[in-house]
């Protein structure tokens, strides 16, 4: 396991709370981020003068406004003056800054928020403009087309399109493996319970050192490790039926160190769940693992918040009792290209 | 590289990628009593129940204080201008013909500026603490819009010294 990736500093997740998509989709990006961030911070008694560090990750292009996180802010309080940053990314890599910070050891506690209030008539087609603009964007190519070159990619290196339906049939997205087989095809071999529903939301997280995490949580969720890693932005350039970047993450963060008891994957794309937890296992997660025990995050996805709600979930199983390890995974870009994990443990 | 590339490649300088997106702008339940006010010729705040800032357009929450908005404020057309500019640089959708002024106004009674235009004087006469008040499209065409107030003119009044508005530019 490499130094970089572990915990240096104790550091826990304290608090996490989830939108639904229902209050979500009541409210601008300012009214649901004071919702969330109040939740997660006095609705967990945690003091607003302990944080030193908040961040928050968001894509302007889900709602077609420039710098639309800096109004959104309005909703976190932030004058007088606090120390903040943003990543224009899922909140998970939001989260993955905030961890670093507090490994400076000045402060106590850190603030994530993420939000996907999505205004776009075709988000298929948003997600689409992440693509290389010279080469790959022209096109015209979609996000659920990407996925679906993806999915071809498995079923001709020896998925099957059963192991699509199984994966539909957790998600909540099929009642049965024969019913989503008998779906017709959307994006061959994609069909619509393979792809994910889309839905406003947002999730806001409290990260703590040490004593100060004990004092605000009776079951901290330490973070024993993080690690991020992307494949090549070209989709002609890999093998889009793996994940090596999965892999190498997982290993970095020593997800087969110890027994895992819960994993949260976070795959945009049913398919894309198999590749996931392929490289997991072969990252040494435990075969016994259960698999998003929350229901994961694709029967209401909401982009730039999905994986940040995917780590939380894995820290609530913790938070509740429900596990003593668990391990969180976020990904971003196209075709499953860049990949976090988190280990997530509990300490007597 | 083949000759035949090369006399590709040397042609192909620039390439033209259009993109186009559509979207459902939301305005949330602050913003929205706002629009509803304009569309009634009525300026629409709210007052923060924590440090009692008054807040125009309203806003979700209280960027100081991180709370949710109180009561309901409504604010007289009046102001006072805190910083101005005058657009003399042409762009794209610009809708007014430069030169122009866009200014800070802050409504009797605010804590915040409203973002707008000023119209009827000549853009120099325009200056800090200058007097103004709302000027409105007629009834019939009052929309869920900011453009319902056309602009800000002149009223005529005393100016406002530096030292009453310095705390709100």
């Amino acid at each position: 396991m490499s130094t970089f990736n572990t915990s240096r500093e104790e550091i826990a997740i304290v608090s996490f709370v989830e939108l639904s998509p229902a209050e979500a989709s009541q409210l601008d990006e300012i009214e649901t981020i004071q919702t969330i961030v109040s939740r997660a911070t006095d609705g967990a008694g945690i003091a607003r003068d302990r944080i030193g560090f908040t961040v928050s990750g968001s894509c302007d292009m889900l709602v077609g406004r420039p710098f639309s996180w800096i109004m959104a802010m309005d909703g976190a309080g932030v004058s007088k003056p606090i120390e903040e940053s943003h990543v224009e990314m899922d909140g998970a890599w939001a989260l993955y800054e905030a961890w670093v910070r507090l490994q400076h050891g000045d402060i106590d506690a850190a603030l994530i928020y993420c939000f996907g209030a999505n205004a776009a008539e075709d988000l298929m087609q948003v997600l689409a403009l992440q693509l290389d603009p010279y080469y790959l964007a022209p096109t015209g190519i979609n996000a659920a087309e990407v996925a679906a070159l993806q999915a071809s990619a498995m079923l001709a290196s020896g998925a099957t399109e059963r192991q699509f339906a199984e994966v539909a049939v957790r998600a909540g997205l099929a009642v049965s493996v024969e019913a989503a087989l008998a779906e017709p095809y959307l994006h061959r071999p994609l069909r619509a319970s393979d792809l994910p529903r889309f839905s406003d939301g947002a999730a806001a997280m409290v990260i703590a050192r040490g004593d100060y995490a004990r004092s605000v949580c009776a079951r901290p969720a330490w973070i024993q490790s993080m690690a991020h890693i992307a494949d090549g932005h070209s989709l002609g350039a890999r093998d889009l039926s793996k994940s090596p970047s999965l892999e190498k993450a997982a290993r970095l963060a020593g997800v087969g160190a110890k027994a895992t008891q819960i994993v949260e994957v976070h795959a945009p794309f049913g398919p894309q769940e198999v590749i996931a937890l392929e490289a997991l296992k072969q990252a040494g997660l435990s075969a016994d693992a259960k698999v998003n025990p929350s229901g994961g995050t694709r029967a209401a996805q909401s982009v730039m918040v999905a994986g940040l709600a995917a780590i939380g979930r894995a820290a609530s199983a913790i938070h509740r009792g429900e596990a003593s390890r668990t391990v969180g995974h976020a990904s971003s870009g196209p075709a499953l290209q860049h990949n976090l994990i988190a280990v997530l443990e509990e300490r007597s | 590289m083949s000759e035949a590339t090369k006399a590709v490649v040397k042609d192909v300088t620039t390439m033209a990628s259009p993109v186009s997106l559509k979207f459902r702008a939301r305005a949330g339940k602050d913003l929205s009593r706002f629009l509803r006010g304009m569309k009634e010729r009525r300026i629409v705040g709210r007052v923060c129940p924590s440090c009692n800032y008054v807040y125009v357009p309203p806003r979700g929450a209280c960027p100081t204080c991180g709370c949710p908005m109180g009561d309901e404020r409504v604010l007289p057309e009046t102001g006072t201008i805190t910083t101005f500019c005058i657009v003399n640089i042409p762009f794209e959708g610009q809708k007014l013909k430069p030169p122009y002024v866009c200014a800070s106004v802050l409504l009797d009674g605010a804590d915040v500026a409203l973002f707008h235009l000023v119209g009827g004087c000549d853009v120099n006469e325009v200056r800090m603490g200058m007097r103004v008040r709302a000027e409105w499209v007629d009834e019939a065409d009052a929309e869920l819009s900011l453009e319902t107030i056309r602009y800000f003119v002149p009223t005529g009044e005393p100016d406002r010294p530096l030292a009453q508005i310095r705390e709100h530019i």
